[in-house]
């Protein structure tokens, strides 16, 4: 159906040439669902805009040839693409509330879609729109038709993309990250409406992911890429069990599961400083002593337009020295709030915070910001890229929460920045460069400096690693990891990966609704949900059956 | 709906206490004016005494709260006071004088926008072409050129060398009538009375002015086009109509440019406030007898009814102007009723 020959794609930048994608070779056929999968900047995306002929000023192919049946894409006039782009191949994008026009109802946008590809006149325009609506099993497709995307949750917005993708029978739907930025339970949900419509409709597809799992649990055919190559590819059931190519291989172990420590994710244990701390953690552990922090009976209410919103609710937790306690939920469960009120960010509506027992809340919030015992509670924040100023050098960074909570000299503030820089693994050639010189990992390095530059007792974690490719991830939850054990500091790791929180945490909370509904030792939580919707979630989680044996069983399909 | 309407009647009620900030305002600003009315109303052979005996007449020996509240009385009955130098009640000076300046500015806004939009939306399609070199030009042009320069260059073009346009002498040159008042308006005016001749001789008049006025205000409308139209361009649910397939002209007029709207309306609104302000210069240049003028001559000849009516007319017309842009944008943008009641 699609045959991609030897398609290259470069870039005019400022700084030259930049070859993303060389020499590809993919075929999908008839009803066939093929995965590509990658870390940023492997070309996936490239080339799934090379076939819709949607590169961005610049951007060029090189060489090679898309056929889609007998046409050839790359000759195709502008004219011929706009006919072929929503009736014979569709996309759908990541992040779906900005994928969709602000301003315009859904329902006209879909309309927009139906009207230019002659599939309705403008009589049955919108009776064909809401039957798309209802098509990607909307509730109530003629309250919905007449609404705009800031009043539609991302789940909504992403089956809209959905329905505008679908609504003229696209034979080929490129899915681009559809879930990206969607809540695990929402994830599944868009995920299996994609896979239902494909089949019902006998479509092909293209996922586009950077999630193995995912790919593996709804593809047939997988494709690896890296740095703008294809490095393997094969059926998914045999890809998973017996990975050839390193890279693969290296993708597969970063991959968080059931049943692999945190040390597994690493591609060898060359990592020495690592390797070395393993005994100290648990050696650690056991050990039990006083409480750092104990939250009692916290609530948050917001009052808003809409009526009066309860963000937490009567939430009590307590966090013991060099422990690390996962707090789980979906957006809006309140755990960005929980985390936000401990810092002392927002004022909280009641409730009593204990930190190291005394109560934090005797002086305003505006107050703490001064306070001593600030240093000793620190945030680590979800997109380093967007909380680190931009105009600052990463040392600038990192020098001012010492800058301000201490009162060192220029001479000792030099010295604790490249200490810092050490102690995460941040060489100090980098110091000098701004955030946006910076790869996604080293901004998180420079996020994670600054927040234990003041040696504090408790990390607040809010999602770190979500931004981060799964390979990157692996060496930062590490990193971390070591931290832990190195500076003595406990963690509230705020998450919505289930299998991250497993690997990092001691104990669980799964929050819900402002609520914390279960709670216990991360094993127990994880392993015996006891509560319908912690069972939910974990269901929700992205399942390749191979990646539960994990790599080490790969000689088991060989046999 | 609902939402909406409760935001747009918030956003009316707040006017009111504008309103009264600015009455207050152009009371105390004319008192802190340089020089003595009282002295100037007597005139030139007056003595102390006659000068003691105007002061009363004109109220000015009371105290500043007492002549508030005179001043108050007086507004609420309509009652701007007496022109010194026109002998005219201010507010009849006003109604004469504004349709003239109101007509210039308006005229001029919807020749610039005919013009700055179509252009900006040109260069943001095609940057780096000479459409996006043509709009730079004449942005820069209009930014740096003031307008008394470009209406004396015109004039020197259209009038003294070419003899295209007609003397720069106010709205109507002798030989026509002023057509019948309705809205103050030649241009209208002279439609209504089905008058063509005099309704060209107005526009020929015209012309010229509002070509000065703008090309001053061109730029500001063409810039914020430019850019708000290459970053609607570039997001997301434009790449998603892009794929789609939906035609060229629908991606551009339906999803780009409704969107880049936005900020240009906020931006036309702005250049309406300060062109009406920036209309002085230009009045004295083609001799217009618009509201402009008339404030700079009352200035000087510390006329200070007509200063206090002039400034007074202006912010109301200012606080007018943005209420209208606001209840705009609220029509265009989906998301205004929910942003404003937070």
């Amino acid at each position: 159906m699609l045959k991609i020959t030897n398609l290259a794609v470069s870039f005019n930048t400022r700084n030259g040439t930049v070859t993303a994608v060389r020499d590809i070779s993919l075929d999908v056929a008839a009803g066939q669902k093929v995965g590509i999968v990658g870390e940023s900047g492997s070309g996936k995306s490239v080339t799934a805009f090379s076939i819709m002929r949607l590169l961005d000023d610049g951007g060029q192919n090189d060489a090679g040839t898309i056929h889609y049946q007998d046409i050839n894409l790359l000759q195709c006039s502008e004219q011929e693409m706009r006919d072929i782009r929503g009736r014979e191949i569709s996309m759908v994008f990541q992040n779906p509330r900005a994928a969709l026009n602000p301003i315009r109802k859904v329902g006209y946008q879909i309309e927009d879609v139906l009207r230019r590809h002659s599939r309705s006149t403008r009589q049955s325009a919108r009776r064909h729109a809401i039957e798309a609506l209802s098509a990607v099993k909307i509730n109530d497709p003629q309250a919905v038709y007449g609404r705009y995307p800031f009043e539609l949750s991302g789940g909504m917005c992403q089956r809209v993309v959905i329905a505008i993708a679908l609504a003229c029978d696209p034979r080929l739907l490129i899915a681009d990250e559809p879930t990206t930025g969607l809540d695990i339970t929402t994830q599944k949900v868009v995920m299996e409406l994609i896979d239902e419509l494909i089949t019902e409709r006998q479509m092909s597809a293209i996922l586009i992911t950077h999630d193995l799992a995912l790919a593996a649990q709804y593809c047939d055919h997988i494709v690896v890429m890296k740095d703008g190559e294809i490095v393997e590819s094969g059926d998914s059931v045999t890809l998973f069990a017996t990975p050839q190519h390193a890279y693969t291989r290296k993708l597969v172990n970063a991959t968080p599961r059931t049943g692999a420590s945190l040390r597994d994710l690493l591609p060898s244990p060359s990592d020495a400083k690592t390797s070395q701390l393993t005994n100290k953690v648990t050696s650690l552990a056991p050990a039990r002593p006083a409480p750092l922090l104990e939250v009692n009976n916290l609530v948050k209410t917001f009052t808003t337009a809409s009526g009066v919103v309860n963000a937490v609710k009567d939430v009590s937790f307590t966090i013991h020295r060099n422990e690390s306690v996962g707090l789980v939920g979906e957006s809006g469960s309140g755990k960005s709030t929980t985390s936000s009120l401990l810092m002392r960010l927002d004022h909280c509506s009641s409730g009593q915070i204990l930190f190291e027992g005394r109560n934090l809340l005797d002086v305003t919030t505006k107050q703490f910001a001064k306070d001593p015992r600030r240093a000793s509670l620190q945030m680590v924040f979800q997109d380093a890229g967007d909380s680190l100023n931009p105009r600052h050098t990463a040392e600038m960074l990192i020098v001012e929460p010492i800058a301000r909570l201490t009162n060192m000299n220029r001479k000792e503030k030099k010295a604790r920045v490249s200490e810092l820089a050490q102690m995460v693994g941040l060489p100090e050639a980098l110091l000098t460069r701004y955030q946006h010189q910076l790869s996604g990992g080293q901004k998180a390095r420079v996020g994670i400096a600054r927040a234990i530059a003041l040696n504090p007792k408790l990390l607040i974690l809010d999602e770190p690693t979500a931004a981060l490719d799964v390979s990157i991830q692996a060496i930062v939850l590490n990193l971390l990891h070591d931290l832990r054990a190195e500076l003595d500091m406990s963690y509230l790791f705020v998450s919505h990966d289930l299998r991250v929180v497993e690997l990092m945490c001691d104990n669980v909370m799964v929050m819900r609704h402002g609520e914390i509904i279960e709670r216990g030792s991360a094993k127990q939580v994880l392993q015996q949900p006891q509560h319908p919707y912690t069972r939910e979630l974990l269901a929700a989680v992205p399942q390749s059956p191979e990646l539960q044996y994990g790599p080490n069983t790969s000689n088991r399909a060989v046999l | 709906m609902k939402n909406r309407f409760i935001a747009v009647s918030q956003r009316v009620a707040q006017t009111i206490p504008v309103v009264v900030g600015v009455v207050v305002i152009s009371f105390l600003l004319t008192r802190a004016l340089p020089g003595d009315p009282a002295v100037f109303f007597a005139g030139v052979a007056a003595d102390e005494a006659s000068i003691e005996q105007v002061r009363v007449a004109l109220g000015l020996d009371k105290s500043l709260p007492q002549q508030f509240l005179i001043y108050v009385g007086d507004l609420l009955r309509g009652d701007l006071g007496q022109s010194l130098s026109s002998g005219q009640p201010v507010l009849s000076d006003l109604a004469s004088r504004l349709p003239a300046s109101l007509e210039l500015t308006l005229f001029a806004l919807v020749i610039s926008c005919l013009i700055a939009i179509p252009l900006g939306v040109l260069a943001a399609t095609r940057p780096g072409s000479w459409v996006d070199h043509v709009c730079r030009v004449l942005v820069t042009a209009g930014v740096s050129l003031p307008t008394f320069f470009t209406g004396v260059v015109l004039i020197y073009f259209f009038y003294y060398l070419t003899g295209w346009a007609p003397a720069p002498l106010g709205r109507l040159d002798f030989l026509y009538i002023e057509p019948e008042h309705v809205t103050g308006f030649y241009l209208i005016d002279s439609l209504i009375a089905n008058d063509m001749q005099t309704f060209a001789g107005t526009l020929k008049q015209l012309i010229l002015p509002a070509a000065t006025l703008s090309l001053f205000t061109l730029a500001p409308i063409a810039r914020m086009t430019r850019s708000a139209m290459i970053s609607a361009l570039s997001s997301d649910y434009i790449r998603t109509a892009r794929a789609a397939g939906l035609a060229n002209g629908t991606i551009l007029r339906t999803y780009a440019l409704r969107n880049a709207l936005l900020p240009v309306i906020t931006t036309l609104g702005m250049v309406f406030s300060f062109s009406l302000g920036a209309n002085v210069l230009v009045e004295r240049v083609f001799a217009w007898p618009g509201i402009g003028s008339y404030a700079v001559d009352a200035l000087i000849g510390s006329d200070y009814a007509a200063v206090q009516g002039f400034v007074l007319a202006m912010a109301l017309l200012f606080v007018l102007v943005n209420l209208i842009i606001d209840l705009v944008y609220s029509l265009i943008d989906p998301r205004i009723g929910f942003t404003t009641n937070e």
